[in-house]
């Protein structure tokens, strides 16, 4: 079991939790070149080892957070909302 | 090398197993091979075995960082069916149902190919229409399916949930009966003893640390064992596909990495005689007996990117759910052990057997959770695009750039999420 | 052998006798007793036969590594198969029987295997059963697949019930700051430490009984000892739980437990569950595992009569029962000194044989005192006896190998090979242990995360030093002290000597190394010859380590005697690695109470008993339960739904279509948002109206469609299809918390707030009106077709009421909050029946829609375009949206891709079904040219029709005959392709 420390709700079993996907894709605008597209939904890094994901606290509060975990490992570094404004709303209150 | 016959095991019975020899030589590696394939799982050894076989390319390495079969070749159900749906899917899984069906006499090694039939359990009127394109489109493709109503289904497997506590209800159910399980590390032993009859080189314990490259074209790669120079170079390393990749200096590839359980329970006297599978509710689950008597099973993937080879007990417990759902008689049996393998799930559920940016550099890759069944006809085309430097028909559509064209082998419908394609 | 209950003794309860049936027979044991102590007791000795060739197998250890004597309990569908008589704890009325033999396991006919045993060796059946023998003719799979059903039969263990089992299971979550795994000296002590330093604990131990090892003792002072811990751990809080096995290690510090609720317990209360499965996160882990005595390979080393010695030491101690009068003792350690000697003060006759040269004289007087005979440079070679062991030939050291020495008369032979540390829970976090040649055992290895192992379970063998280690590594884990290195491995006088085969030259015999499987010291050296040299390769190939359990007991000696194949050392052969669970856990038990009619939440409409009591038939749809049809009177369902949809376009139709997802979308951009998700242009929709849309993915390809409502400048009503809510609902908020932090948008699901209904006919308005208070116009000034609006139902309920259609015909959805759904179908309905009218379902809402060429999951089915479904006008070319750009790729612009037709059958009395394919009269091959989706008998057209894809759309079709090509149900049917749109293709009945 996974336990990821959610900036609003505190630690939980990664069960609460959803899985996104890569979460150092920067989509591009809606109007950007085809290849750009394509890039960003189709290709993948997939780093064995450190890597930034998203998941969502989908059985919580809902937030969508940015986690840094180890894929070999399952460790985690970090976890803080992905929100940007939401991130930094709860920097200032923790 | 000694045939193996009834009468083989007859005489080195009586003479105390002096004739039996090593099944594959354990070479050193030679300075350059014509062709070398990296990972010597099914597809890698399938590959090298076609290679020699239908191509007469004989001078060639497959080359191993462990033992070979030693993935997910040894971590999978062991399941065999060819009940894919889409255009390139559809032939290239029923060619390599095919080659099951004759393959225990092909490699004169028997892997135990036992078709029992792969049922797959229906709950609604819109899942019975659903399946029954699916097997439609099969029977005009030259394979074999049928739909079970309750009926037929109750009266061949008895033992399934079809009481009032069921919360789907089963109706019925697609079978396809040529279908069935196979003994997965025969399947890996058999490639391997017969590339190595044809004069091929398994180079076990031999871990890839680099790949030369001379512009647009792989020279040599650089192992444990030391520099290897290779006319061409095959990919089949599975979960390990990206970091192969990007030591070939390549980009990005529409693969991410899953770890998939499995599971066994003690041996138990013959209980289950077929393939059941079951997917309603987002639940999807598969189990089947093995000839040893354990109950082989397993279900979704841990959900999250992962390398590791062990699992987490969330799948453990919604697989023993979705078990006691279906066969509530399994209260009392008992799980023996369960694992993970890391799998090379893609964009579109389907696999990439196909050409790479590098001239003599060719990928198989991408097999989600139809790695098993899909080995003989993996290696079959892998070795006929290796030795022809051109994609047979069938996989044409198999290749990376399948997707800028518009092209999705997406038998789910899930869409570019490589976790829905389990 | 003469086993026996000695008078006096033991942890038994000897005032609770406790009935129980062996193979049919009544037995007496006592409380405390295990199901295999009470068989000794009674001097019962053949309990099993092994899995391949069927040799009568005896209790061969005290514990959950037993290989021998493994049995069935219960009876009909409380059935258990491969429980390990060593580790069932006994209770009154337990029924076993034996298993694995025909017809039972004293005269088992299955032995005739045994006889070809020559030839069965491992992997043989690689090498045969393919085809004809004796030279494998023939093709394909029939040969072997009769073969199959023979060897299937003669394989597995136990049998399995067929009835479902009736016990219900349980599953327990937990938090601790220390998990301590085992209750033995060094456990007790370890969670001592911790209790004592404050921490919460957790202590558990797979035996009935707390102790460990204690239990084992015959010292009346260590007895005591164990005592006075367990109170104080009781005292200080420590949850102490027994007949539970941690069986597997997980990520984060989390544990698996099995607890076994004991059969008396639940014979007091049967709502108990049998079991509980306990997931614990916990802080830090502590392994006193303790180690298990291996065997050694010899010939006819499996008879019944022949233990590890440390079991015969359990069976005297905590049992009191002498399990055998003439006793051998053979060893390579010290360890079985204690056992011999204790054996021979309760009376029996012991020998003792050692292979070692020599002893200290310390540790030979240990033997000498008690009067126990010792020989040295001596170990066992063949036992003697067919079901019983009625001797033992030993083997002398020579220096240059063993020779055949004397043969001693014994009924029981004991033997101690070394000690295996029990770190497969710690195997399970990915950690290789390491051989240690000095222990002749694999010892662990440190771990990054906090997990510690402590006692002999670390490859420390005293008793006092065990307990010192427990604290000391529970000291170390919790930071309290600086490291635990301080207790070392070993702690035996004499070092051990490595003996793990003793045979003479070449000799062929069976002496077995994994005596579950049945894998012989000639199997190993035979996957040697054959290449399998790897441990994994040697597993697989010889079964070695594969059985229930797990190779225990036998793992190391078929390591050791490939190294020994290689030339090599044992450490360089590899390392073994264990999987979860430690000892098997009860499906049952995994799944707990999620099974069944529990198996996924059941989702119900706000009307759901309202449908019921109104002669609604309930379909699954996804998780939920929504009304199929109607029926009255005694209508089938295909009379009903036609009816249904009939008076739906006649009169009017009222049907509940509450699981639809409804996402509340509010906030100043939120029509931006609306812009940007959905394919068609939302940025201009007036306040008070609503519009069709489609989402797509970010591939292009369709993702789900609804209606989205604006209520108010800021404030839009999505609704989504049925199964797609959730979806949906998840991908909304993604968009809007990772791509578009910038736009201001809440989303909120609302599904469960609203109960909504349609209602659908010519006389749809006339019967609103009627429904509505004064105030509340639904005229088709006030209410046109689009508009929403809010209102009022007769008795003051607050609605929201949309005309929008589904069905082609005058319809309007009216939403109310959920309380009020079923009395909004007491007004709605009471209003319909004067019109005619009729409450219908999903069925009909099937048969309504696919006369208009309406698209539901059935043709979104995640692999079709916009334009495939026919509504490639949605996709706007003024604006940019997600999917705009890669719904454009080549491929998925071509014209001849498969698009959304009607189907008519040619002979309009003949059906055809969904999931047909649909083929040229002359090309019934290959993937045709399209297939069907949905099919329904059309009330206005008075014949059935069809949705589908057929390449290039109806235009490139028209005309021409075709067969919709079912061959898995009813073969072929003449059909024709027309426009999908095939009722009132122009809408003038929802306009009107």
């Amino acid at each position: 079991m996974l336990r990821i420390k959610c900036p609003f709700c505190g630690e939980r079993d990664h069960s609460e939790f959803s899985y996104g996907g890569d979460g150092s894709i920067v989509y591009p605008a809606l109007d950007a070149p085809m290849q750009d597209w394509v890039e960003a939904v189709f290709q993948r890094e997939n780093i064995r080892g450190m890597q930034t994901e998203t998941w969502q606290h989908v059985n919580g509060c809902r937030t969508w957070l940015l986690v840094e975990r180890d894929t070999m490992t399952h460790e985690i570094r970090s976890v803080r909302a992905a929100h940007p404004g939401v991130a930094k709303a709860l920097e200032g209150s923790s | 090398m000694t045939r193996f016959s009834a009468w083989n095991v007859f005489r080195n019975g009586l003479t105390g197993q002096k004739g039996w020899s090593r099944q594959w030589r354990d070479p050193e590696p030679k300075k350059h091979y014509d062709v070398v394939v990296i990972g010597a799982g099914l597809h890698g050894l399938a590959t090298a075995y076609y290679l020699a076989k239908n191509h007469s390319v004989r001078n060639v390495a497959v080359v191993e960082k462990g033992w070979l079969g030693g993935g997910n070749a040894g971590r999978n159900t062991t399941i065999v069916r060819s009940n894919y749906m889409m255009p390139g899917n559809r032939e290239f899984y029923e060619h390599s149902l095919k080659l099951w069906e004759n393959l225990s006499h092909e490699l004169n090694y028997n892997v135990m190919f036992s078709q029992r039939a792969h049922v797959s359990l229906l709950h609604s009127p819109a899942a019975v229409d659903d399946a029954a394109r699916r097997y439609n489109t099969m029977r005009l493709t030259d394979s074999d399916g049928e739909l079970w109503d309750l009926e037929k289904l109750k009266h061949t497997i008895p033992y399934l949930n079809y009481g009032p506590n069921s919360r789907f209800p089963i109706i019925g159910a697609a079978v396809q009966r040529r279908a069935g399980t196979a003994r997965h590390d025969a399947v890996a032993w058999g490639y391997a003893r017969g590339a190595d009859q044809h004069g091929v080189d398994i180079l076990q314990n031999c871990e890839v640390t680099g790949v030369t490259r001379d512009n647009d074209k792989v020279v040599a790669i650089e192992t444990t064992r030391g520099t290897i120079s290779a006319g061409k170079v095959g990919f089949a390393v599975a979960g390990n596909t990206s970091r192969l990749w990007s030591m070939a200096g390549l980009g990005n590839l529409p693969i991410e990495s899953h770890k998939l359980q499995a599971f066994v329970s003690e041996p138990l006297k013959p209980l289950l005689d077929h393939v059941v599978v079951f997917g309603v509710g987002g639940a999807h689950f598969y189990i089947s007996q093995s000839d040893k008597g354990g109950m082989v099973f397993g279900g979704d993937i841990d959900w999250y990117k992962s390398y590791a080879q062990r699992g987490n007990l969330p799948i453990v417990q919604d697989v023993a759910e979705a078990a006691m759902s279906i066969l509530p008689c399994l209260g009392r049996v008992k799980l023996l052990r369960h694992w993970s393998g890391v799998m090379d799930m893609s964009m579109d559920g389907s696999h990439f057997i196909c050409k790479t940016p590098l001239n003599n550099l060719y990928l198989n890759a991408g097999w989600n959770y139809g790695g098993f069944k899909a080995s003989p006809a993996s290696g079959w085309y892998f070795a006929d695009l290796i030795a022809n430097d051109r994609p047979h028909p069938v996989v044409e559509n198999h290749d990376l750039q399948r997707f800028e064209r518009g092209i999705n082998i997406d038998e789910r419908g899930a869409g570019p999420d490589p976790k829905l394609h389990g | 052998m003469s086993a026996r209950r000695l008078p006096g003794g033991g942890q038994i309860d000897r005032s609770r006798l406790l009935n129980f049936k062996w193979d049919g027979k009544q037995y007496q044991g006592y409380a405390g007793d295990t199901l295999a102590s009470a068989l000794l007791a009674n001097n019962q000795q053949l309990i099993g036969r092994s899995f391949k060739y069927h040799r009568p197998r005896g209790i061969m250890s005290a514990g959950v590594e037993e290989s021998g004597a493994i049995v069935t309990t219960g009876e009909g569908d409380r059935r258990e198969p491969n429980v390990k008589a060593t580790s069932q704890e006994l209770y009154e009325g337990l029924l076993a029987s034996g298993q694995n033999a025909w017809p039972n396991v004293r005269r088992d006919m299955g032995a005739v295997s045994g006889w070809f045993s020559r030839f069965f060796v491992a992997g043989f059946y690689y090498k045969t059963f393919m085809g004809l023998p004796p030279f494998e003719w023939g093709k394909g799979t029939g040969i072997w697949m009769q073969y199959e059903k023979l060897i299937r039969k003669a394989a597995g263990m136990g049998q399995a019930s067929r009835e479902p089992d009736p016990d219900h299971y349980d599953h327990a979550h937990a938090f601790c700051d220390v998990l301590v795994v085992g209750s033995g000296p060094s456990g007790l002590h370890a969670a001592l430490t911790a209790a004592r330093a404050g921490r919460d604990v957790m202590l558990v131990e797979q035996d009935f009984e707390i102790g460990g090892d204690y239990l084992n003792q015959s010292d009346a002072a260590l007895i005591s000892r164990r005592a006075e811990i367990i109170a104080e751990l009781e005292q200080a809080g420590v949850r102490i739980m027994n007949r539970t096995t941690a069986f597997g290690l997980y990520d984060y510090g989390t544990a698996g437990l099995l607890e076994r609720v004991s059969d008396v317990a639940m014979a007091a209360n049967p709502h108990l569950p049998r079991q509980r499965f306990w997931t614990v996160r916990a802080g830090a882990t502590l392994l006193a595992t303790g180690a298990l005595e291996r065997s050694v390979a010899f010939a006819n080393n499996d008879r019944p009569g022949v233990m590890t010695a440390a079991a015969a030491g359990v069976y005297l101690n905590r049992y009191g029962i002498l399990p055998g009068q003439q006793i051998v003792v053979a060893t390579n350690n010290d360890s079985a000194y204690t056992v011999a000697a204790e054996l021979a003060s309760a009376g029996a006759s012991v020998e003792l044989v050692d292979a070692r040269a020599a002893v200290s004289a310390q540790q030979r007087e240990v033997a000498a005192l008690a009067g126990v005979q010792t020989r040295y440079g001596c170990a066992p070679l063949a036992v003697q006896g067919s079901k019983t062991v009625q001797g033992v030939t030993l083997a002398n050291n020579g220096g240059a190998g063993w020779q055949a020495g004397d043969l001693m008369q014994c009924e029981l032979l004991l033997v101690s090979g070394g000690w295996s540390p029990v770190v497969n829970l710690l195997s399970h976090r990915g950690i290789k242990p390491q051989w240690d040649p000095a222990q002749t055992c694999f010892l662990p290895v440190e771990s990054a995360e906090n997990i510690a192992m402590a006692g002999s379970a670390a490859g420390v063998w005293n008793l006092a030093a065990c307990e010192q280690s427990g604290s000391a590594a529970m000291a170390s884990l919790l930071g309290l002290a600086a490291s635990h290195r301080s207790i070392v491995a070993g702690g035996w006088d004499n070092p051990i000597e490595p003996l793990y085969e003793v045979r003479i030259g070449e000799q062929r015999v069976k002496s077995f190394v994994d005596q579950q499987h049945d894998v012989t010291s000639d199997d190993i050296r035979l996957a040697h010859q054959e290449g399998f040299v790897s441990v994994e390769h040697l597993k697989r190939y010889t079964t070695l380590g594969m059985a229930t359990d797990q190779g225990k007991m036998g793992n190391v000696i078929g390591m050791a005697l490939m190294a020994d194949a290689l030339g090599r050392d044992i450490s360089q052969v590899g390392t073994t690695t264990f999987r979860p669970p430690y000892t098997p856990v009860s499906i049952g038990a995994l799944a707990g109470p999620n099974t069944g009619a529990h198996f996924r939440a059941l989702r119900r409409t706000p009307m759901h008993n309202w449908n019921l009591a109104n002669g609604a038939t309930m379909t699954e749809a996804g998780l939920w339960q929504r009304s199929w049809y109607h029926a009255r009177d005694a209508e089938t369902i295909s009379q009903a739904y036609v009816r249904e949809a009939e008076t739906a376009r006649s009169s009017v139709g009222i049907c509940d279509v509450s699981s639809l997802g409804k996402i509340a979308v509010q906030g100043p951009d939120a029509s931006e948002f609306l812009n940007r998700v959905y394919s068609n242009a939302f940025a201009k929709l007036p306040v008070g109206k609503a519009r069709y849309g489609i989402m797509l993915r970010d591939d292009g390809l369709v993702m789900d469609d609804g209606t989205c409502w604006r209520l108010s400048e800021n404030d839009f009503l999505m609704t989504t299809t049925t199964s797609n809510a959730a979806k949906v609902m998840v991908w909304l908020e993604e968009l809007l918390q990772l791509r578009w932090p910038d736009l201001k948008v809440h989303v909120s699901s609302v599904t469960d707030q609203w109960a909504s209904v349609s209602v659908a006919g010519p006389q749809a308005r006339a019967m609103i009106a009627a429904c509505v208070e004064a105030s509340t116009a639904v005229d088709n000034n006030s209410l046109p077709f689009m508009g929403v609006r809010a209102g009022k139902l007769n008795g003051g309920i607050d609605c929201l009421i949309a005309r929008i259609s589904f069905s082609g015909e005058m319809a309007f959805e009216i939403f109310v909050a959920a309380g009020f759904g079923p009395a909004m179908m007491e007004l709605l309905w009471a209003a319909a029946k004067p019109l005619g009218g009729c409450l219908y379902g999903l069925e009909a809402l099937g048969a309504l829609r696919i006369e208009k060429g309406h698209v539901t999951g059935a043709e979104l089915d995640g692999r079709v375009t916009i334009d495939d479904a026919g509504l490639g006008k949605m996709a706007s070319t003024k604006k940019s949206y997600i999917g705009s750009v890669l719904r454009q790729r080549p491929e998925l612009m071509r014209e001849d891709r498969p698009r959304l037709v009607g189907i008519f059958p040619k002979d309009k009395a003949s059906t055809f079904n969904a999931g047909a394919l649909i083929c040229q009269p002359d090309k019934v091959a290959g993937f045709g040219e399209g297939w069907i989706t949905a099919v329904t008998h059309s009330p206005v057209l008075g014949h059935w029709i069809g949705l589908g894809y057929v390449a290039g759309g109806h235009e490139s079709w028209a005309g021409r005959d075709l067969l919709a090509t079912d061959p898995v149900r009813r073969g072929n049917v003449e059909i024709e392709v027309v426009s999908p749109h095939m009722v009132d293709p122009k809408g003038e009945r929802m306009h009107g």
